[in-house]
């Protein structure tokens, strides 16, 4: 294996201690990031869902908003309600087109006196562009001198209250900032895997001091990006470029949740025409869960069609899921198509095989709501 | 006396009699990393050498598992489906795919012995 970056990608402050650790490295979204670690992905995924795995994703974009109104701002350019959104809280929502199709999806953080934001890192440039084009009279800082680790797993909040107590009390979709290790980090109370956990902001200088910090206490292994793909397939979050994309709405991606009340109905967003036409008539297509019946997984861009061979959709994540013990799906089907229970076929290597519209997660989500 | 022979594809096949016994090699085990899903062949098909005759999925990703030598499948590795963790722990043993009977023995002599596949392994590094 090659002791170097690939020429042309960028690295994360981690990228030495991935080598140290002995990680495949691959290329992702520009990045030099770790798709596995020796354990192997099997081992990795389970570890994080019976302890805590520590996750780099510094590849993600970490986005300040600067100036008064920045929340109203904000809303021209996303669906959520940011305005109402609590000192210290956190909430999901998209960059919305023109047309309702997503241009990202992304965490929001009021930090009082601004806004702290972590998008994708694949859409990182643009999302800083379209913000920039679009926020006139916000200040628009990216934090390309900080990392992000996640630390995700039943044991995540031990471990984090052994360095900082006062964490523990921190409930789901909430910031606090402490010390880990005498460094100063901001922590939500959040993740990708369905589990409790904490993403952890950290200077860049004082990323890979804290990772070891983490990584020596007993419950912590480094999980990378192979295990992070399977534990958030099964704990039925939309991967940005497969789940959800600029053609699918967040209505009919099944994230109407993310759009509070006052948004849906007084409008304001990009594609507010057809994400509340949507909201009112439902949409044609929807997001949903797909249990194949038989052993076989069925990958991205796997074939749907009814019980009579017509075609209804298509998988775009898919594969095996450790702790489900077998195969999972998300796609989007056909609205008539989409209760769960509905009996279905998925076409693998151009045999139809039975499967079943299921409801997500399909790995219960173990949040720490207080 | 068996015979074991290799192809750049990284499948095995070691023969005895006209029999082939196949399946894929520790570096392509170690490459697809947990296997969690085969799908094999049944008795009687046929299968060409070079042509998809099996399937082997990790967490990550489907892969073809292609015939090493031409012929009619005679068996398929019953205990594989349920347990494809064996292709990982026992590559060229317990996690067996499949045995051919050839139809053609000397295309054996068109696949690598095991010194010809260490050199070739050793290229690809």
């Amino acid at each position: 294996m090659a002791d170097t970056p690939q020429d042309g990608l960028q690295v994360t402050p981690l990228n030495a201690l991935h080598r140290e650790l002995g990680a495949k490295m691959v290329p992702f979204a520009g990045y030099d990031m770790p798709v596995q670690y020796p354990a192997g992905i099997l081992a990795e995924h389970n570890h994080a869902r019976a302890a805590a795995g520590l996750f780099d994703v510094s590849h993600m974009g970490q986005v300040r908003l600067e100036g008064a109104g920045a929340a109203a701002a904000l809303e021209t350019l996303v669906p959520a309600d940011i305005a109402n959104l609590g000192v210290g809280r956190t909430r999901y929502t998209q960059f919305t087109s023109e047309d309702g199709g997503i241009l990202d999806d992304l965490m929001v953080t009021n930090r009082g006196d601004h806004l702290f934001l972590v998008v994708n890192a694949a859409c990182k440039a643009q999302d800083l562009a379209h913000m920039r084009a679009r926020l006139g009279g916000i200040a628009v800082v990216e934090l390309a001198d900080r990392a992000l680790l996640a630390l995700q797993g039943p044991a995540a909040a031990a471990v984090v209250a052994r360095m900082a107590p006062e964490t523990a009390a921190m409930k789901f979709m909430t910031f606090g900032t402490a010390r880990l290790g005498g460094i100063e980090c901001w922590l939500t109370r959040s993740g990708y895997t369905g589990e409790d956990g904490f993403e952890i902001s950290v200077p860049a200088a004082g990323a890979e001091r804290l990772a070891r910090l983490l990584l020596a206490e007993p419950e912590v292994k480094p999980v990378g990006l192979g295990a992070r793909d399977s534990l958030r397939l099964e704990a039925g979050l939309c991967l940005y470029g497969h789940d959800i994309d600029a053609t699918t709405s967040p209505i009919e991606a099944d994230l109407a949740w993310s759009i509070q009340k006052r948004r849906r109905e007084g409008g304001g967003f990009p594609g507010a025409a057809r994400i509340q036409a949507e909201l009112a008539k439902g949409p044609s297509r929807r997001r949903v869960g797909i249990l194949p019946d038989g052993k076989a997984p069925a990958r991205e861009h796997t074939e749907v069609t009814d019980m009579a061979g017509r075609r209804i959709g298509e998988v775009t994540s898919g594969g095996f899921g450790p702790s489900v013990g077998g195969p999972v799906a998300m796609g989007y089907v056909e609205a008539a198509h989409a209760a769960p229970g509905t009996k279905v076929q998925l076409v693998v290597r151009g045999v139809p095989r039975p499967a079943t519209i299921a409801t997500m997660p399909f790995a219960p989500h173990r949040y720490f709501r207080g | 006396m068996s015979e074991l022979r290799y192809t750049k594809e990284h499948e095995w096949v070691r023969v005895e009699g006209d029999v082939g016994t196949c399946g894929i090699t520790d570096y392509a085990q170690s490459q697809l990393g947990d296997v969690v899903f085969v799908e094999l062949p049944a008795a009687g098909k046929k299968v060409a050498r070079g042509g998809e005759a099996a399937v082997v999925e990790s967490v990550k990703a489907a892969s073809e598992v292609y015939a090493p030598v031409s012929g009619e499948v005679v068996e398929s590795n019953a205990g594989l489906p349920d347990n494809p963790a064996q292709v990982n722990q026992s590559p060229m043993g317990d996690g067996w795919f499949m045995k051919i009977r050839l139809s053609n023995p000397a295309e054996l002599g068109e696949l690598m012995d095991e010194a010809a596949y260490k050199a070739y392994l050793a290229t690809l590094s």
